[in-house]
């Protein structure tokens, strides 16, 4: 026992000294003033916060959470049959099939992101396509609004949603399905009663990821949003860099940070209710 | 012997074919499981597949439920061909034995499961749960999940599953395995009764030769997926037709000669001093053996007699009840014999 406590203690060391210190720092120049040129002022103060409601800020904050709603939905319908159909690949494939949905991160999001304005800007590929075929004219603007967003979103995003949800469809015992369908189930009423509910652990832990991760998304809107859409994480980043308002930024954060923590707190409650059926044990008696 | 009782005591009702396999044959890659298989199952029957592990027994039962197509020949349920039909659309269903039970559903929600398939009303879903509950003496654990539950309890919750529905034709697959002894005596008493008073249609699959004996009207004894013999519990267990039948089922003794075997159950032979006077010998046949008492075992109701035969090395064993004459104790010599009627006569 001593010696475990012993084992664990650089671990505990490093996540002190690199997790814990920053985030009570973060939380401390939240409630700290500054001066007009940027300097942090300490002194207790619920400014940041309180600013945090202003019509602009919750308008920014808004847009936000719609598009994390909409990116996360995207990618589960998306992400789902893409996660089922590696999942179903004979036993060879599925690793090559894996690799494939995770190749995109051995290259820099910064970089990928770039690409995409590549592909997708006035004088970009497929707008170069178009005209040489002769479907338009004019070319297309594809880049800089929302659609441009959601669709850095969901591009960045979807490998975190196919890989719980293949995880949880790996795992699926699949003589269940062979029951359903012995005691008159069709494959699409098996999937509905047996296959999506076993899942469901898979998908709500990519909803997390994606949903938070979306939440603090400030790359994507930043190359492919340009100056018209802000987001959160935006907001955040020019509170740090441009307006250097570390303690407006701060607040920020942390409210972010509050929300995710919730949302966790609540997949945890929701998946516990789901599998162990705790509540049910009261008539073991 | 050929004739077959297989429905005793529904002789005058007519025999209507249920399910009949024919020329299945099934093969997993290059794996042969099943050469060559031809069986026809009758209305309201229970029939009992009997066999070491491996032998296709589970691949039958899950050909018949549409779970795997055979790789040649055809199934017929009720004179339909259901060789490629899907098994949700067969009016067929298995208990299987590894119970594949829902795990997020609860015992109840998981036996309603198949009601709800056929939307059967609610209110008559309600009644056959309640049945079928009591009948498994699952009713307090109606709102437990499988994994809160002992193997035997899960046991029951599939038979409960697979029984509610009522379907023409139930395949159970070790369905009492995981059951204690008490408990094994209730349920194979309750299908047994259920089965005969509904008139459905078993295909049992068991390692318990006492079950099967005692519950099936016929017996199919399966070696490496061939039908070794298949008859009435009685004619299996009197008259094998192989050497693997005499074996698998019960206790046998062999006694080899030329061209042939003799098979006799050890309760069928009987024992005599080496020496006796003239009068007790004239009650009973000539001994054919003469041996040496091994050992003797107490089974309760009877002693396990072993003898070393003279001149080789094998040993038989005799079941000796205590009204007998004689207690044998070891070393003891002693004269083997038997009647005629009881000497069963295998070529393989
Ligand atoms: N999906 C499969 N792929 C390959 N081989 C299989 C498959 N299913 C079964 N087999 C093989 O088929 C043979 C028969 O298996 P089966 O499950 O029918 O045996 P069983 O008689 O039910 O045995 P037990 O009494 O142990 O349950 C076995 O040799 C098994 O290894
Ligand atoms: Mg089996």
């Amino acid at each position: 026992m001593k010696n475990g406590k012993l084992m664990v203690a650089p671990a505990m060391l490093w996540l002190s000294i690199f997790f814990v210190i920053p985030l009570l720092i973060v939380v401390a120049v939240s409630f700290a003033g500054r001066t007009p040129y940027g300097q942090i002022i300490f002194e207790f103060t619920t400014d940041n916060y309180l600013r945090f409601l202003e019509p602009l800020y919750l308008q920014i904050f808004a847009d936000t959470l719609i598009v994390a709603v909409i990116t996360t939905v995207a990618t589960i319908i998306m992400g789902y049959p893409l996660a089922y159909f590696i999942a179903r690949l004979p036993k060879k494939w599925q690793q090559p099939g894996l690799i494939l949905v995770m190749i995109p991160f051995w290259i820099n999001f910064l970089i990928r992101s770039y690409a995409w304005v590549i592909i997708l800007r006035t004088q970009g590929v497929v707008n170069t396509l178009l005209m040489k075929l002769g479907l338009i004219d004019q070319p297309l603007q594809m880049l800089y609004n929302d659609a441009a967003v959601m669709l850095g979103m969901i591009y960045a995003l979807l490998p975190f949603m196919v890989l719980p949800i293949y995880v949880s469809i790996e795992q699926l015992d699949l003589r269940l399905l062979e029951a359903a369908s012995d005691l008159g189930a069709s494959p699409l009423t098996a999937f509905r009663k047996i296959t999506l509910p076993l899942t469901m652990p898979g998908i709500a832990a990519g909803t997390i990821l994606v949903f938070i991760s979306s939440l603090g998304m400030f790359v994507v809107p930043d190359v492919m949003g340009g100056a018209k859409s802000a987001l959160i994480g935006n907001l955040i980043q020019n509170q740090f860099l441009a307006a250097r308002d570390w303690p407006f930024g701060s607040a920020l954060s942390i409210v972010l940070a509050v929300m995710s923590l919730v949302l966790i707190i609540l997949y945890y409650r929701a998946l516990q209710s789901q599998e162990g059926g705790k509540a049910d044990a009261k008539d073991v008696a | 012997m050929q004739t077959k009782f297989f429905m005793k005591g529904c002789d005058n009702k007519k025999m209507e074919e249920m399910i009949r396999l024919q020329g299945i044959t099934k093969k997993y890659g290059n794996n042969l499981i099943i050469p060559n298989l031809d069986l026809t199952i009758y209305d309201g029957e229970f029939l009992t597949l009997l066999g070491p592990s491996g032998c296709g027994k589970t691949t039958l039962l899950r050909m018949i439920a549409g779970l795997d197509t055979p790789t040649t020949g055809k199934i017929y349920l009720d004179d339909e061909d259901v060789t490629n039909k899907p098994p949700y659309k067969r009016d067929v269903n298995m208990v299987f034995q590894h119970y594949a039970l829902f795990p997020h559903m609860t015992v109840e929600e998981n036996i309603k499961f198949g009601l709800m398939m056929k939307k059967v009303p609610a209110e008559e879903q309600k009644e056959r749960v309640a049945q079928v509950l009591y009948l498994t003496q699952l009713e307090e654990f109606r709102n437990r999940r499988p994994q809160q539950m002992s193997g035997g309890q899960q046991q029951r919750v599939a038979i409960a599953r697979a029984l509610v529905n009522n379907p023409k034709v139930l395949l159970l697959d070790e369905p009492l395995g995981a059951l204690d002894y008490q408990l094994r005596k209730n349920l194979q008493l309750e299908l047994k009764n259920l089965q005969r008073g509904l008139g459905l249609t078993f295909i049992y699959v068991t390692h318990d030769q006492e079950e099967a004996l005692t519950m099936s009207d016929r017996i199919v004894v399966m070696n490496k997926g061939v039908i070794e013999q298949d008859d009435d519990p009685d004619t299996i267990y009197h008259y094998p037709n192989t050497r693997f039948v005499a074996k698998f089922i019960g206790e046998s003794n062999f006694f080899e000669s030329d061209n042939e075997t003799l098979v006799i159950r050890p309760e069928k032979l009987n024992l005599c001093p080496e020496y006796e006077d003239e009068a007790a010998e004239k009650t009973h046949p000539e001994p054919g053996y003469y041996g040496t008492v091994v050992d003797v075992v107490f089974y309760g109701t009877i002693d396990k007699v072993f003898i070393r035969l003279d001149n080789s090395n094998q040993t038989v064993v005799a079941y000796q009840y205590f009204d007998d004459v004689k207690r044998w104790s070891p070393d003891e010599r002693v004269g083997i014999w038997w009647y005629a009627k009881d000497e069963v006569r295998v070529t393989r």
